[in-house]
């Protein structure tokens, strides 16, 4: 076995985890938990307590 | 009151601004080298503003400074919002903030003088590199301690990206930047002939994949989502998006070495490679303007959304331009010319430019407790000077660069050369003005939004934002 084997194995090894990767994102069991991360930037409260008052802004538009 | 129940946007603030006035400097260099191409003479035959040590200064600028700037702003802000914690240190965020500032400083007086090591990108001497490579890892330590303090289960895609973008330019920045030192102000690289080529340029194309494109596709997974008010198209394609993407970028890097000493083999593995990434790099453009799928009538009444997609729309045709480039029958057209500079600047201007204007746009009222921007009509205003700016520049560079590759290879009957270079300079010489024509217009706009975001926060009250309390 010389180095070149070593190397395919590493292009084969990369290939099936890239193969597992996509059957993991996809599987059922996924669904529920990507939902939520893919939630997370939306279901913050905006402005739930500010210290300030929210200035107004002049309106000139 | 700022404290441990609310959010640390002073260092966003800090950040959020200079990515303004960044923006504008790197910009203005630019300008001014354009028009140095056009009337040499404006270099005023001082060394100091010759085109050879303005043109790093300008790259610099534009990259580290303002790209970089808008890269902190957006990634301490997103990251404490998905992770729902404060940041991790306000010390050493505080520090990365004075320690890059101070990098960017240096720069600008260093690369003026003619202080450089020679690489690409990567020109600071060997101090400077050391400050950087210290800011880099305090920066990782805030980004990734707020992660390890998160009060949510799960880490948001965006925050892979900006972490792999982290991470990476960290290894990237050390390794590249190895060098002996003869001098306070001169060393030499530890790497020689085509292995420091092949290491520049490592670094070099992974700036590009991990710096400009991964940072950013970390804004583009925040506040995409954010802007139109949906989750993103697929966060199953997000994932995948990002393991194919940080995976096959690393390996591109031979594609700025075609036709050179390095090895054949390696010149065409970085072709192979190049020519993979246009799977990743659609995937994620398609992902993030697919999230418009359902609400496209917003692109008419929202700037700031006109900019974050139109941004997608430059990133989808540079990556697909860049692997065609890439092919060494094309690249042995294109490489040394113009259409390479045209190449760059689709992606910094149109994709890179845009979707940090957008971002900083959505970022600057809510960190300065403003309800919006100044002006919308300035917005829209801004959007459409700097998309006429960037199609003058782009078009011009693609018609400059194939007409120079066409002139360098033509060859009369009897072998020698048709054209001498000074004659594919004079031919390139209209070109060279619509591009000044174009830049100054992209500069214009950075200036219109300067004046929208100085109306802004005059006056404002800094947000101190409380965390939500969850249970």
């Amino acid at each position: 076995m010389d180095i070149n084997d070593l190397r395919a194995a590493f292009t084969v090894i990369m290939f099936v985890m890239f193969i597992g990767i996509v059957v993991w994102a996809w599987s059922n069991k996924r669904r529920s938990a990507f939902s939520e991360a893919a939630n997370l930037p939306l279901n913050e409260p905006e402005n739930p307590r500010s210290d300030n008052e929210v200035v107004k802004k002049e309106s000139n538009q | 009151m700022e404290n441990q129940n609310t959010y640390n946007y002073k260092v966003v603030r800090q950040f959020a601004v200079m990515t303004v006035v960044w923006g504008i400097v790197g910009m203005l260099v630019g300008v001014i080298i354009a028009a140095q191409l056009v009337w040499p003479a404006l270099n005023f035959d001082l060394p100091w503003l010759s085109y050879g040590r303005l043109r790093p200064l300008h790259t610099n600028a534009v990259i580290f400074a303002f790209g970089g700037s808008a890269l902190f702003a957006t990634s301490y802000y997103a990251v404490q919002r998905t992770c729902q914690v404060r940041l991790f240190s306000d010390r050493l965020a505080a520090f990365t903030f004075w320690g890059w500032t101070l990098i960017i400083l240096l720069a600008a007086i260093t690369l003026p003088l003619g202080l450089t090591s020679g690489k690409e990108y990567a020109e600071l001497e060997w101090p400077i590199d050391i400050l950087i490579a210290v800011v880099w890892v305090s920066y990782a330590v805030v980004f990734f301690g707020t992660i390890i303090k998160r009060k949510v289960p799960h880490i948001y895609v965006a925050n892979w990206f900006f972490g792999a973008f982290i991470i990476t330019v960290a290894v990237l920045h050390i390794v590249n930047s190895a060098a002996l030192p003869v001098g306070l102000f001169k060393s030499y690289s530890v790497y020689s002939g085509t292995i420091d080529a092949m290491v520049q340029w490592w670094y070099g194309h992974n700036a590009v994949g991990f710096f400009l494109t991964a940072g950013f596709l970390g804004i583009m997974y925040y506040f995409i989502p954010k802007q139109v008010g949906k989750p993103i198209y697929s966060y199953r394609l997000s994932v995948v998006h990002f393991w194919a993407l940080i995976s096959t970028y690393m390996w591109a890097g031979p594609h700025h070495l075609q036709f050179t000493a390095l090895p054949e083999w390696a010149q065409s593995l970085g072709m192979v490679f190049s020519l993979i990434l246009i799977a990743p790099s659609w995937g994620g453009m398609i992902n993030g303007i697919m999230t418009l799928s359902g609400a496209w009538h917003k692109l008419r009444s929202d700037p700031i959304l006109k900019f974050l997609i139109v941004s997608l729309s430059f990133y989808g045709m540079s990556t697909f331009e860049g692997p065609m480039m890439s092919i060494k029958t094309v690249n042995a057209l294109s490489h040394y010319t113009d259409w390479t500079i045209g190449h760059v600047h689709s992606g910094a201007l149109g994709w890179v430019g845009l979707v940090t204007i957008g971002a900083i746009y959505f970022l600057i009222p809510k960190v300065f407790n403003r309800e919006a921007m100044y002006s919308t009509k300035l917005i829209d205003t801004h959007f459409w000077v700097a998309t006429i700016g960037i199609v003058l520049y782009i078009v011009a560079m693609w018609i400059a660069g194939v007409m120079q590759g066409l002139m360098w290879r033509a060859v009369n009957d009897d072998g020698t050369l048709t054209y001498s270079f000074v004659e594919s300079l004079e031919a390139t010489y209209p070109y060279y003005i619509v591009r000044l024509l174009g830049g100054a217009l992209f500069l214009a706009g950075m200036f219109i939004m300067a004046y929208n975001v100085w109306k802004t926060i005059a006056g404002s009250k800094p947000a101190d934002e409380a965390i939500p309390q969850t249970a």
